[in-house]
């Protein structure tokens, strides 16, 4: 039987940070995808903190987590309402097709 | 008031060329007459206050530069030379202005017009109230950018504009000379001040310097230098080419301009600098050979050209050869006599032609007139008497100073001065046949012109034909009224003082008696072979010129100058501007400077610019790599 310790909650931390950038510059389809992957990013930054804060006992670790939830959400409600008002614009949402930035 | 005959013309082109459409056309035109004719009336006052009252008298104006030993003043210069020369210079422009109000009247730019003359008038009197080399240089360029201005008035034409260029061009081969000369008289003398300059000519007259080269006196090569750029201005041989064209201009300003004043101011140099010319004989006999040349050479060419203003601009700078001619054997006052008689009669040669041109709608070959001498009752009168003074029929104006310069000529006593004397009176023989070719041309024969009926040629309105008869007695009177005055041998003489300066006096001998009857005799049995062979056998003309084909080809082409300076000159510094510009500019210069250099920016820039796709999430994937890197340098560190 394995002991589950810190090294195996970094190491979750760790692939499901490395699923969420990927998941931002490989995904080609809709911009919902790159929220959906930011949000991705921010759940292994509480793992990593919530694992530490267990690791040291020390509490301000779980206390960041729940503000970072709540930035979380308050993000993702920002991000929607973007893309809302974005797709009202333009007519598209579709990741390659915005690239009004280029010079 | 003498500073006032200066300022006034200047007012008047300043109101008339900034202000002239807010004043209106008839406003600037009344203006500008109005103080050009002030100023003439206060020139006449000084003239005779320097007549009677010996009045002399340098006016500084004002401090122009005044740097280590240089200074030059804005100055106003009255002795005798500048007095005539006043009285000449604004009472023909004056004439000139009232003229074009008529002249010009369908012209839409009536009010720059005007400002260009009064500006001229400026710049002329300038030039000859000036009483050192550099505001005497002030006024040469001032007139000369004023001829510009005005040979290319009318800029819509083509043939306007080169003329226009041509004229400028022209003159800066002779303003060069001129400049050169201005710079070897600082060089020298280390002042450019007249007065100082004249007393100090004694010191150097056996210095010696060294020329491209060559060892000359160097009281010849200022002499020479300052004739360059007499010649330019004043149309001599060589240097002539751009006055006939500068007829392209109206005609009124080649009455004033090309005729009376301007060309007149190389004359004036080499009288007002006799203080110089006297002490050098070599460059006296240059300027009689040249002057005689200019004289002979013009009077062959006007003898079968048919642009009526070519044939009085080539009788200009053959009567421009005379004064020369006179200067260069010293008959400093006589080149001045010939030039102040010279510019009332051709002045209103000049302005009768106009009067001609206007009254056939802008025709001026004389082989399409003729015949309108009862339409033209009063021009035609006009033209007679300009063209009897030209000739220097006896008692007008120009026997006296015509015959004078060939007298002095002769009397001078050297080989120049008789081949001078001898060219003088076979070119006065040619000046009175091509002159009354040009009369019976225009005013005889039957009418040729086409285009116009006879019926529909009209004399001109009253305000062209009083300037032309105001002139029209200067023509007749100017040579009896003044001929004691310049020429007297007596007493009388000392009114030019100190303004001219003799080495030795001039001879009072007289010349032998049938020597005095030889010219008179030759212009007056003129008249009737003029008659026979441009009225009565119109034939004769033609058939001596096709006899001699290639001798009249040479007159008609104005003995090749033209073509042989494009030869020579024009076409090889165009190919050298074309090889300079193509090769020179567009492939070195621009090649490797500003042309090169941006075509390699935008290069790097389109390669730069693929990065730039404008995807979020390629950004991002930047970022990230960036944000990596920077950690794992600072963990690593």
């Amino acid at each position: 039987m394995i002991e589950i310790g810190l090294g195996h909650y970094l190491t979750l931390g760790a692939v499901i940070f490395t699923i969420g950038v990927i998941g931002i510059f490989l995904n080609r389809k809709n911009i919902i995808v790159i929220l959906m992957s930011i949000e991705l990013i921010l759940l292994a930054v509480n793992i990593n903190l919530v694992s530490f804060s267990i690791y040291l006992n020390d509490l301000s670790g779980q206390v960041f987590t729940l503000f970072i939830l709540t930035v979380a959400a308050a993000e993702a409600a920002i991000g929607l309402a973007i893309i809302v008002v974005y797709y009202r614009n333009s007519g598209t949402i579709r990741v390659e097709e915005i690239d009004k930035l280029k010079g | 008031m003498e500073i006032s005959i200066i300022a006034l013309p200047l007012i008047a082109s300043i109101i008339s060329g900034f202000f002239g459409r807010l004043i209106g056309d008839r406003n600037s035109e009344v203006i500008t007459s109005l103080l050009v004719t002030i100023s003439a009336i206060l020139s006449a006052l000084v003239l005779y206050k320097v007549i009677f009252n010996q009045y002399q008298d340098n006016i500084i104006i004002a401090t122009w530069i005044s740097s280590g030993t240089l200074d030059v003043n804005w100055s106003m210069k009255i002795d005798s030379l500048s007095a005539i020369m006043l009285v000449v210079v604004t009472s023909v422009s004056s004439l000139v202005h009232i003229y074009s109000i008529g002249y010009m009247s369908h012209d839409p730019h009536k009010p720059r017009f005007m400002a260009y003359l009064s500006l001229f008038t400026f710049a002329m009197l300038m030039l000859v109230t000036s009483d050192n080399f550099i505001q005497l240089f002030f006024g040469w360029e001032g007139v000369g950018l004023c001829s510009y201005f005005l040979i290319g008035f009318w800029f819509k034409k083509d043939s306007a504009n080169t003329a226009a260029i041509k004229a400028f061009v022209v003159n800066r081969v002779g303003d060069f000379g001129f400049a050169l000369g201005i710079f070897l008289i600082f060089y020298l003398f280390g002042t450019v001040n007249y007065s100082e300059v004249f007393e100090l000519i004694p010191t150097i007259i056996d210095k010696n310097l060294i020329f491209l080269g060559i060892e000359v006196n160097a009281l010849d090569l200022v002499c020479l230098l300052l004739f360059v750029g007499a010649m330019g201005k004043s149309a001599q041989i060589l240097l002539h080419t751009w006055l006939p064209d500068a007829m392209e201009g109206p005609t009124p300003v080649s009455a004033l301009i090309h005729a009376a004043t301007m060309v007149t101011a190389g004359v004036f140099l080499v009288v007002r600098c006799s203080p110089i010319y006297e002490y050098s004989e070599l460059a006296l006999n240059v300027i009689t050979i040249v002057g005689m040349s200019t004289a002979f050479f013009a009077a062959t060419v006007a003898l079968v050209q048919t642009d009526i203003k070519k044939i009085i601009a080539y009788s200009t700078c053959s009567q421009l050869g005379y004064m020369f001619f006179a200067t260069g054997v010293g008959a400093y006052n006589v080149a001045m006599f010939h030039l102040f008689t010279h510019a009332f009669f051709k002045a209103l040669l000049f302005l009768g032609s106009g009067s001609v041109i206007h009254a056939f709608k802008d025709e001026q070959n004389i082989n399409s007139m003729g015949g309108v001498w009862k339409k033209l009752p009063y021009t035609y009168c006009l033209m007679i008497i300009g063209t009897l003074a030209l000739t220097g029929f006896p008692f007008f104006s120009g026997f006296y100073s015509k015959d004078a310069i060939i007298e002095f000529a002769y009397l001078r006593g050297n080989t120049t001065g008789y081949y001078a004397a001898g060219i003088g009176i076979v070119t006065a023989f040619l000046t009175s046949i091509y002159s009354w070719r040009l009369i019976f041309k225009t005013f005889h024969g039957e009418y040729n012109n086409k285009n116009i009926k006879i019926e529909e040629t009209h004399e001109s309105p009253l305000v062209m034909l009083i300037p032309l008869i105001l002139l029209s007695v200067g023509a007749i009177f100017a040579g009896f009224t003044f001929k004691e005055l310049f020429i007297g041998y007596g007493g009388t003489s000392n009114f030019w003082q100190d303004s001219i300066f003799f080495l030795e006096p001039l001879s009072t001998k007289h010349p032998p008696l049938w020597f005095l009857f030889l010219t008179p005799v030759l212009v007056i049995s003129s008249i009737p072979i003029a008659y026979y062979f441009f009225v009565k056998n119109k034939n004769l003309p033609h058939q001596i010129a096709n006899v001699n084909k290639p001798l009249y080809n040479f007159l008609l082409n104005k003995w090749y100058f033209d073509e042989l300076y494009d030869v020579l000159i024009v076409n090889p510094s165009k190919k050298l501007g074309l090889f300079l510009w193509k090769f020179f500019d567009i492939k070195l210069i621009d090649g490797f400077g500003p042309d090169g250099i941006s075509a390699l920016i935008k290069k790097f820039s389109i390669k730069a610019n693929k990065f730039q796709s404008g995807y979020i999430y390629q950004y991002a994937f930047v970022m990230l790599l960036g944000f990596s890197a920077l950690l794992t340098f600072l963990i690593v560190k």
